[in-house]
């Protein structure tokens, strides 16, 4: 084992040490990659306005708008204005702050908006080795790239705005090594909300994740993406995988991706990002997906886990557990399958990408959504829209009875006003299920899309093999 | 920022684990473009019935827990979503610690950016703390250490985050003050 042998966190890490951290001071950490959206970086421009400060690298910044914007087309086209007032007023303000501190910004009716972990990705923007943060917990996605993404809090956008930097203390690390094919029917959400379940809520507090392995190697860049995303769920600071030929080949011709001699350049620097080998890690697991199975959430938070096949876990003396039981209408020892649904949820920045929805479809193809439910298909961004219809996916979803809707985070939170009603049920691909997340009395199952789809299809919880 | 030296109240007791931000702040709520005014929808889905009206099985409001300052809830608080909306709320209805066995990172570095004063104790103690509501507690932050009427406990802090809780110190105007190294850094990686 070499003394000097790093992991692929520590080299990103080091590389952005504007100054190392001491035993009195944190480190201070540049920031490649600012993202911003219209939720969490009004009262940031208000500081910058307070104090005189200007955005130090407008660049580096790139701004979406995704969280309270509307997704019916016709609302986002045709004229209407967004319907919840305090929502437009938000959406305003970002436009306001971006044309005044001259920050990029890709607006409601830009043809490359998207949810900001989508389109971070998609554009190129995020690179292996960059730091990319944003006021939004999800930004751990990016780190699929080999990026080290976190998100931050409405204070510290205003302290990256203004001086591009962020004071941190160094995370601990955490490998966890997957390894084994992954069963039919079985795919990248699948694995993160069994590692959830395994480590649980807040089993990663305090570390950054290396997703490592030949699970890992294998899956795409969207299922990398998905895995990435939900670290946080562990409550991991950042997820990252190491990057590699699917990687390069993914970013590849990206309209903000470097091109030509630049690319050859940077491919260079890229291919040292990986951890050396021997290289140490603050904690490890072990974990073979060989026999998984799609996994669905019952309880309220994404650790409450099960094997579709599964039934609801008896703990008598937790309070706790029992609330959460309650609030989902659940019994212990009850199976989760056959479970009647009332909606069913494809998107977010977890699961709205191209190849999620394609998952969708090789289910929904040539059937029907059942009878009561509601189901909606929101992509990932307006790219990923335009890419699904011109493999005809959206006449997969709107003969089967789906919703065929704009870009945005949509359901996932519910801001914009895409709500599940109180006490019913929705099969989400989302990210949190959450009491109220989706809706006030709402009741989440976290899935897979495939999973997601099958249940549509039912109107039941339904494992998707069944219907493969 | 107030500084902040020393803490003495008596204790709200949330005995819930995994308590997220958005049952701290609702999505709902998130549309504000302001910091101010967001303590009136503090855990709004377990506060208010549909009606609006307070329920009286929520332990924020049970009469005793009125205008206490240090929240005890349980393991593993704050994890979920970056929205500072969530220490916002906490701080303008009138907390300025809580009180866990664990708390989740983005939520514990918002916190202290807002005098909010997070504090990580040990199982007993926590324990000891969830079982007696409204008990009168100190929090010292000169020793980091934590008094009830039963014992102490040292807890964690991050001594540039104490420093800046002690002292009123905003961060920003300690990384404003680094400019120097910041313009060498961009310098050396050719960021202009």
């Amino acid at each position: 084992m070499s003394a000097t042998a790093r992991t692929l966190f520590e080299k990103v890490w080091r590389a952005h040490e504007v100054a190392a951290e001491t035993a009195d001071t944190p480190a201070v950490l540049y920031i490649d990659l600012h993202l911003i959206h219209e939720v969490t970086s009004p009262q940031a421009f208000t500081v910058l306005r307070q104090r005189a400060l200007k955005v130090r690298r407008p660049h580096l910044t790139f701004a979406t708008m995704d969280h309270s914007t509307p997704t019916r087309t016709e609302q986002v086209f045709g004229g209407a204005p967004i319907a919840i007032e305090a929502a437009a007023r938000q959406v305003r303000e970002l436009e306001v702050n971006c044309a005044a501190f001259g920050v990029e910004l890709l607006d409601l009716r830009h043809d490359r908006r998207g949810i900001v972990h989508i389109i971070g990705p998609e554009l190129g923007l995020t690179q292996p080795g960059k730091t990319v943060v944003c006021g939004d917990s999800h930004t751990s996605t990016h780190g699929a790239l080999g990026a080290l993404a976190f998100g931050i809090g409405t204070t510290e956008v205003g302290h990256v705005l203004a001086t591009q930097c962020l004071l941190q203390r160094k995370p601990r690390t955490f490998a966890i090594n997957v390894t084994g094919k992954l069963p039919a029917g079985v795919g990248a959400k699948d694995l993160i909300l069994s590692i959830i379940g395994r480590i649980g809520v807040g089993g990663g507090t305090g570390h950054v994740i290396e997703y490592r392995g030949d699970t890992i190697r294998a899956l795409d860049m969207d299922g990398r993406m998905t895995v990435c995303n939900m670290s946080i769920e562990a409550g991991a600071r950042a997820g990252m995988i190491a990057p590699d030929e699917t990687t390069f080949a993914y970013l590849a011709g990206r309209p903000r991706a470097p091109q030509g001699e630049d690319w050859e350049r940077v491919l260079e620097g890229w291919r040292a990002l990986p951890s050396d080998p021997g290289a140490r890690f603050d904690r490890e697991i072990d974990i073979d997906v060989s026999r998984l199975e799609p996994m669905v959430t019952y309880g309220t938070h994404p650790g409450m886990v099960l094997p579709i096949g599964g039934a609801i876990p008896e703990r008598p003396d937790d309070p706790v557990f029992a609330k959460s039981l309650a609030y989902m209408g659940f019994s212990p020892g009850q199976p989760i399958k056959e479970h009647p649904v009332n909606v069913v949820f494809i998107g977010s920045c977890t699961n709205g990408r191209l190849s999620d929805l394609r998952l969708a479809a090789s289910i929904l193809r040539g059937r029907k959504v059942a009878s009561g439910v509601q189901m909606l298909v929101v992509p990932g961004s307006q790219q990923v829209k335009r890419e699904a219809e011109a493999e005809g996916l959206d006449r997969v979803f709107l003969e089967a009875g789906a919703e065929w809707r704009e870009s945005g985070c949509s359901m996932c939170l519910g801001m914009n006003g895409d709500l599940v009603a109180k006490g019913h049920y929705a099969v989400s691909t989302s990210n949190r299920n959450f009491e109220g997340r989706q809706g006030v009395g709402a009741r989440t199952l976290l899935a897979s899309p495939l999973t997601a789809a099958a249940c549509a299809v039912r109107g039941r919880v339904t494992d998707p093999r069944e219907l493969m | 920022m107030e500084p902040i030296r020393t803490l003495r109240s008596r204790t709200a007791v949330l005995p819930v684990s995994d308590v997220d931000t958005d049952q701290i702040i609702p999505a709902r709520f998130l549309t504000t473009t302001t910091r101010e005014g967001l303590g009136k929808h503090l855990f709004a889905d377990w506060r208010y019935g549909p009606d609006g009206a307070l329920r009286a099985d929520f332990a924020l409001n049970h009469p005793q827990a009125a205008g206490c300052a240090i929240l005890v809830a349980g393991n593993n608080f704050g994890c979920g979503s970056s929205r500072e909306h969530a220490p916002w709320a906490l701080t303008d209805y009138g907390f300025r610690a809580v009180v866990s066995t664990q708390i989740a990172d983005i939520f514990r570095s918002n916190s202290l950016k807002n005098g909010l004063v997070p504090v990580i104790v040990d199982p007993a103690t926590h324990r000891w703390l969830l079982e007696h509501p409204g008990v009168e507690v100190s929090i010292d932050l000169e020793t980091t250490t934590l008094r009830h009427p039963a014992g102490e406990a040292r807890f964690p802090l991050e001594p540039f985050a104490r420093y800046c809780l002690m002292n009123g110190v905003d961060e920003l105007g300690f990384l404003l003050g680094r400019e120097a190294e910041i313009a060498a850094y961009e310098g050396r990686a050719g960021i202009r």
